[in-house]
């Protein structure tokens, strides 16, 4: 039976990991490639890179360390940050990820996911989602959300998987940071609205959030989180032999 | 040394570093003479079957392969390399394989319930046959490899060495004597995808 994922997601600004990490053990916690490492060897089912440095010469250090990355860490790696162009899926392509993650690029210019998926294949394509509920509605927010596209999102998420995105990651703008729980309702509209794989982010704040998403939704693949990873409070060995506990199929190393 | 067959399909970075990170020499190549002199060879690809059948063809490397395979030296397809090594796939279309292997390459959808997902990602357990195949000296069944593929081997269940379990029973690995082929990433699947590489290469 296929097992949920957990996936950690690290920021990455100047070729280091920024979001204050805090790791016992760990020599350098600002270093992507120890991280990337002590995730892998925790039983993290895939990684997540975001790249949000503004530079160029950050740019640059961001692929540097992605080919290193990819030379010492030996599971799926996803990157996003800076994707507007099939140049820029080239570049990180190249530099050892398996998938990339669009999000502002694709709300610029929506025919980029068609383009990248005719290209480097459906699973390589991933939309990203930052998600807020406005008076009642759910709203596609743009530059790390910020910034209120209109645009309805399950409509937005619809069309995405149509032309071509292979995974979606549902990023609750009302829920991030929060810590009360994913964000069960609007996870559940877009499972409803896609056959893709459905990544929920946004809202974790302790294990039983996972427990309760992968119950309440057998539909979502995957949930994703940062800081709660990051900072220790949530254990990826603990989280995945709690889940299996509740009857939820996990990878354990 | 071993031969990554390059033929203009997919990206060879994590393959590669993976294989040096179980202390394989590898070299990536296009070149028949490199291959011939390789002691083992192993067919990587991602994306579409006829195109890649059709890339294998045109640069004259699936007689090479072909050739070495027959005369016994090892070989192991990943993913749609697993694939090319069967008789034919019904991928948009009819096309041919290196037919190393007997068998066909099918839709999951064939046999999967309407409610799974297409494609079949993500982390799964293996299953093994009774036919036990030296790739898996260093794992354990109920290990998990990472998957991600539409289509699989059917009609080869005499040479599957090991199957996932996705609403049926999906083709993880075939094996017939040298030649052997993972439907899964073994690059992309942990300590458990190094073992079966270290398996292979040494």
């Amino acid at each position: 039976m296929i097992t949920k994922r957990i996936i950690p997601c690290l920021d990455v600004k100047n070729g280091r990991v920024v979001k204050g990490v805090n790791f016992e053990g760990l020599g350098d916690v600002a270093s992507p490639v120890e991280l990337a490492k002590f995730y892998s060897d925790c039983g993290a089912d895939e990684l997540v890179f975001y790249d949000i440095t503004a530079s160029a010469e950050g740019r640059e250090l961001f692929t540097d360390i992605l080919c290193e990355l990819a030379r010492s860490v030996f599971i799926p790696l996803t990157v996003g940050g800076g994707i507007n162009t099939l140049s820029d899926f080239d570049r990180v392509l190249k530099c050892g990820a398996d998938k990339v993650s669009v999000n502002s690029g694709a709300i610029k210019n929506p025919s980029l996911i068609a383009e990248a998926a005719k290209r480097y294949g459906d699973q390589c394509v991933v939309l990203s989602c930052d998600i807020k509920r406005v008076d009642g509605v759910f709203r596609v927010f743009a530059k790390g959300g910020r910034e209120n596209t209109g645009m309805e999102a399950i409509e937005w998420i619809r069309r995405g998987a149509e032309s071509g995105a292979g995974e979606i990651v549902v990023n609750s703008i009302d829920t991030d940071g929060v810590k009360g729980g994913f964000d069960l309702e609007m996870l559940d509209a877009v499972c409803n609205a896609v056959s893709v794989p459905v990544i929920a982010s946004g809202g974790a704040g302790c294990i039983d959030d996972f427990t309760k998403l992968f119950r309440a939704l057998p539909k979502v693949d995957a949930g994703l989180a940062a800081s709660i990873f990051h900072f220790g409070e949530v254990k990826i060995r603990d989280l995945k032999e709690e889940l299996k506990k509740n009857q939820i199929p996990v990878r354990i190393i | 040394m071993i031969a990554v067959v390059d033929y203009g399909v997919g990206n060879l970075f994590s393959l590669v570093s993976s294989l040096k990170a179980v202390g394989a020499d590898a070299v990536v190549t296009g070149d028949a003479d490199v291959i011939r002199n390789a002691d083992k060879i192993i067919l990587p690809g991602v994306g579409a079957f006829g195109d890649a059948a059709a890339k294998l063809r045109a640069t004259g490397l699936d007689r090479v392969i072909i050739e070495e395979a027959k005369a016994g030296k090892p070989l192991l397809g990943i993913c749609l390399g697993m694939q090319l090594l069967l008789e034919r796939s019904f991928e948009y279309g009819e096309h041919k394989g290196l037919g190393l292997i007997e068998g066909d390459i099918v839709t999951i959808s064939n046999v999967i319930p309407a409610d799974l997902k297409i494609p079949h990602i993500g982390w799964n357990a293996l299953k093994f046959t009774e036919n036990k195949s030296p790739l898996f000296k260093y794992i354990n069944e109920g290990d998990h490899v990472y998957f991600v593929h539409s289509y699989y081997g059917a009609n080869c269940a005499k040479d599957t060495v090991a199957v996932a379990e996705y609403g049926a029973e999906l083709t993880a690995a075939v094996a017939r004597g040298n030649v052997m082929g993972c439907q899964f990433h073994p690059e992309k699947s942990g300590e458990v995808g190094l073992k079966i590489l270290k398996a292979f290469c040494e």
